[in-house]
């Protein structure tokens, strides 16, 4: 019901703005049919002049038209860029790449682990065209999921088919932009990259376009140069230049936490393919596989305790971190006693569902110099398209890490798109029409919306340790726990 | 059939009288396209008596104030752009089913289409997007002027589109005057929602046979002649929920899937298919069905091997002796 309530609310919203977009229309309409009314008296001779004209300026100032610009070659980015240059459909299409920053090659995969890493899971992996060079480098698949509260003893893990199947594959962030650039080397006939290039300018087109302007979107180089595009794809991360010159509002709160990342040595070598959450009263803290030795830690905490993590020696963060995953001092011996019964009677009922606890590795040491962090937040944009505009990944949409959603959302984004947008090519379409950017909207909001909320819930369900809450929800995630039918939906859904 | 094989060869003989008898019967004829004969009513005003004329003036006011509207996807022609969803994936997938040519992107690259009654251009842009070359014509001026703007700023359609504002029957009878014959120049002909509009479907059926490839496909969507096409497509469509403007159709001028056939095939074609397409107001998108009781979209083709016995004769057009001589 609350997941109806907050997507009526949105629609709401974008409803009323495209109302008020609609009263522009019309007064730009009214303006036109002035124009028409003008062109009658102009002969028909003159028809063919004026398009001549037309054409010279369209040619002479403005330069070539694409049919697709990115902005942004970020993971998402580039991931869009090799999808549409990859789709037979859109084959003789002129795609652009824009990328502020320098093109990232790698050579040879760098021996330390970056701390940036994502979670792909398996759908996301079909989907990505440069699955195979990302293998070829490194990557970590992880085959159980464990979460459990740091209140009681109540957990919950995700596996599928008995351990025999990957979950989700933990990627450093930099990995998957190489293997991406990679693949762009290697279909330049289809798709342009400009690295080094910064948008300063974007001009919109009108609605309906008519004699007097371009109808397409305008786009000014730092470096001068003006493009035009039918169709320009943002992909320009959670501070999206393209939605705010589109002054397209965006519902966001900042959770006041800050996530602190580090490379994780662990005391011994294991076979290390579960990724491990716990919740803390503070935020949760997730130690992800990286290797045989080593893990990715992401602990998202308040801002002041992320600044005390990042100042400890090397010696008391580890410290930090094994009893952040190890410690029981926030239990309660009322919810202790609730949860085990609760337990009992289940397991009476249900012998063979649920699944025993494991403990996570405990860390030895750190990555030199892996310590970072930075801030979180939540936001997403209540119109994903506008007229020849449509946004993808972080600049639609931006969650907390704790589920290891982001970069999925934002691959989900990528595959809807360029199936929709080959479907509107194979039928003569334009490509910025907006028929099938709606339906881009329509899906992927109803996707995302219901999985951000889910996301929101969570962490805020586990940022309390008051005694009904905590019990709340210790009933409930051991009762999820013992229904596989219930847990595979998850994972369907977290999947998708 | 007889009157065609015969009338033909013995029209095409007088010589002297043809062009006369061309300019004259083409006027007589008058063929009715969507949106009326503006071309033909400011060139001959003078010289044609109100009576002789079937245009009507105010049937050209209207699509004249109707021409700037054209690309407004949520306006008066919203319906007709939902239905490119249907239309055009029924000619590319009827034309791919012929050339069988592969080209990845452009699936129709290669072939020559005619859009007759293009309008704005609604159809003929997304056929050239395909690869097509397309001609469009209409005999509105404002709306070719609208068309050839609006292609005017795609660079993959400078190139691929070309409008030109006349009818099927003058676009006809121009190619014997110009370098290239304008018969058997067509890999298709596309005529959507036009012959509903049309006053002579025999000269029209004759034309587009006339500048088709043998081989060549012809597509049409129309409305049937139904009760319920009325109920719907002119009380419900124009008058109540002014879907379509008002006074677009007349009822009269329908036709019927069965009388459409059999008027195709007396022409030579074979008719392929037809199917029915229904529209739904409220999403405001089109739909194929299995009843053609309202709207509906066929595909017919001109055989291979012209059954004409002089195939000279045939490379050289005179649809207005077959007019005569069949209906005089």
């Amino acid at each position: 019901l609350l997941l109806g309530r907050i997507q009526g609310e949105s629609t709401l919203i974008s409803y009323e703005v495209r109302l008020t977009a609609d009263k522009m229309h019309k007064l730009t309409k009214a303006a036109l049919t002035c124009h028409g009314l003008g062109r009658c008296f102009i002969s028909e001779k003159h028809v063919s002049a004026v398009k001549i004209i037309s054409r010279g300026l369209v040619s002479a100032e403005h330069g070539d038209v694409y049919d697709v610009i990115i902005s942004g070659g970020g993971m998402v980015g580039s991931a869009m860029a090799c999808s549409l240059g990859m789709e037979p459909n859109l084959a003789g299409k002129k795609i652009l790449l824009l990328e502020a920053g320098n093109k990232k090659v790698m050579d040879r995969v760098p021996e330390a682990y970056s701390t940036r890493v994502s979670s792909i899971s398996p759908s996301s992996a079909t989907l990505l065209s440069a699955w195979e060079h990302i293998t070829e480098m490194r990557c970590k698949p992880y085959k159980r999921m464990q979460v459990w509260d740091a209140c009681s003893d109540a957990l919950i893990t995700f596996d599928k088919e008995n351990l025999q199947e990957e979950m989700a594959y933990i990627v450093e962030n930099d990995i998957v932009v190489a293997s991406l650039t990679k693949q762009l080397d290697s279909m330049s006939d289809n798709v342009q990259v400009e690295y080094r290039s910064k948008v300063v300018k974007y001009r919109w087109p009108r609605p309906h376009h008519m004699a007097e302007s371009i109808p397409w979107v305008q786009v000014t180089l730092a470096n001068g140069k003006t493009l035009q595009t039918k169709l320009l794809i943002g992909a320009d991360g959670p501070n999206s230049m393209v939605r705010r010159e589109l002054g397209i509002p965006t519902v966001k709160w900042n959770y006041d936490q800050s996530a602190v990342v580090a490379v994780l040595h662990l005391s011994e070598p294991t076979e290390n393919n579960v990724a491990w959450q716990r919740f803390l009263p503070t935020g949760p803290i997730a130690m992800l596989p990286l290797s045989d030795t080593e893990s990715s830690l992401v602990w998202s905490t308040s801002h002041q305790h992320a600044e005390e993590l990042l100042e400890l020696d090397e010696e008391s963060f580890v410290d930090a971190i094994n009893s952040a995953f190890w410690n029981n001092e926030n239990q309660s011996e009322l919810i202790e006693t609730a949860g085990s019964l609760f337990r009992g009677t289940l397991s009476t009922m249900m012998p063979s569902a649920g699944s025993p606890r494991q403990l996570p590795p405990s860390v030895a040491g750190i990555g030199p110099k892996t310590r970072v962090m930075f801030p979180l937040g939540m936001g997403h944009a209540s119109e994903y398209i506008r007229h020849r505009v449509a946004l993808i990944g972080d600049a639609a949409h931006r969650v907390h890490p704790l589920a290891g959603q982001g970069a999925n959302l934002g691959f989900g984004d990528v595959a809807c798109l360029t199936q929709l947008l080959s479907q509107a090519a194979f039928n003569g379409k334009d490509l910025g029409a907006m028929q099938h950017l709606l339906e881009y909207e329509t899906e992927r909001q109803r996707h995302n919306l219901p999985m951000m909320v889910a996301i929101d819930l969570m962490k805020r369900l586990y940022s309390t340790n008051s005694v009904p809450v905590v019990l709340l929800r210790t009933l409930g995630l051991q009762a999820t726990n013992m229904l596989p039918a219930l847990k595979e939906q998850i994972i369907a859904f977290a999947s998708k | 059939m007889y009157c065609r094989k015969v009338g033909r060869p013995l029209l095409g003989l007088c010589g002297p009288g043809r062009s006369y008898s061309r300019a004259a019967v083409c006027r007589q004829r008058a063929l009715w396209l969507r949106r009326s004969q503006h071309q033909a009513l400011s060139r001959h005003n003078s010289t044609r008596s109100p009576s002789q004329s079937t245009v009507d003036p105010d049937e050209v006011k209207r699509f004249q104030s109707l021409a700037s509207k054209w690309w407004d996807e949520q306006g008066e022609f919203a319906a007709l752009h939902a239905m490119n969803d249907l239309r055009v994936p029924f000619i590319r997938d009827n034309l791919l089913n012929v050339h069988r040519a592969h080209h990845p992107g452009k699936p129709l690259a290669g072939l020559r289409i005619l859009d007759v009654g293009c309008g704005g251009g609604l159809l003929t842009e997304p056929l050239g997007r395909l690869g097509a070359n397309v001609l469009g014509i209409d005999p509105v001026e404002n709306s070719i002027g609208t068309a050839q703007l609006h292609a005017s700023y795609d660079p993959d359609l400078r190139d691929r589109v070309a409008y030109q504002a006349c009818t099927l029957e003058e676009l006809s009878a121009d190619g014997a005057e110009e370098q290239e014959p304008v018969a058997d120049r067509f890999d298709a002909v596309v005529a959507s929602e036009v012959v509903e509009h049309l006053a002579d479907l025999e000269t029209f059926a004759f034309c587009c046979s006339h500048v088709l490839k043998p081989g060549g496909s012809l597509f049409i969507t129309t409305i049937n002649k139904t009760n319920l096409s009325y109920a719907l497509g002119i009380v419900v469509a124009e008058q109540l929920l002014h879907i379509v403007p008002s006074g677009t159709h007349d009822w009269e001028k329908f036709i019927s899937p069965v009388d459409l056939e059999r008027l195709l095939e007396s022409h030579g074609f074979s008719v392929q298919c037809v199917q029915g397409m229904l529209y739904n107001p409220v999403s405001g998108g089109w739909s194929w069905t299995n009843s053609t009781a309202i709207n509906y979209a066929l595909h017919a083709v001109k055989p291979r091997d012209s059954l004409q016995p002089d195939r000279a004769e045939e490379s050289c057009p005179h649809p207005e002796d077959h007019a005569a001589a069949t209906h005089s």
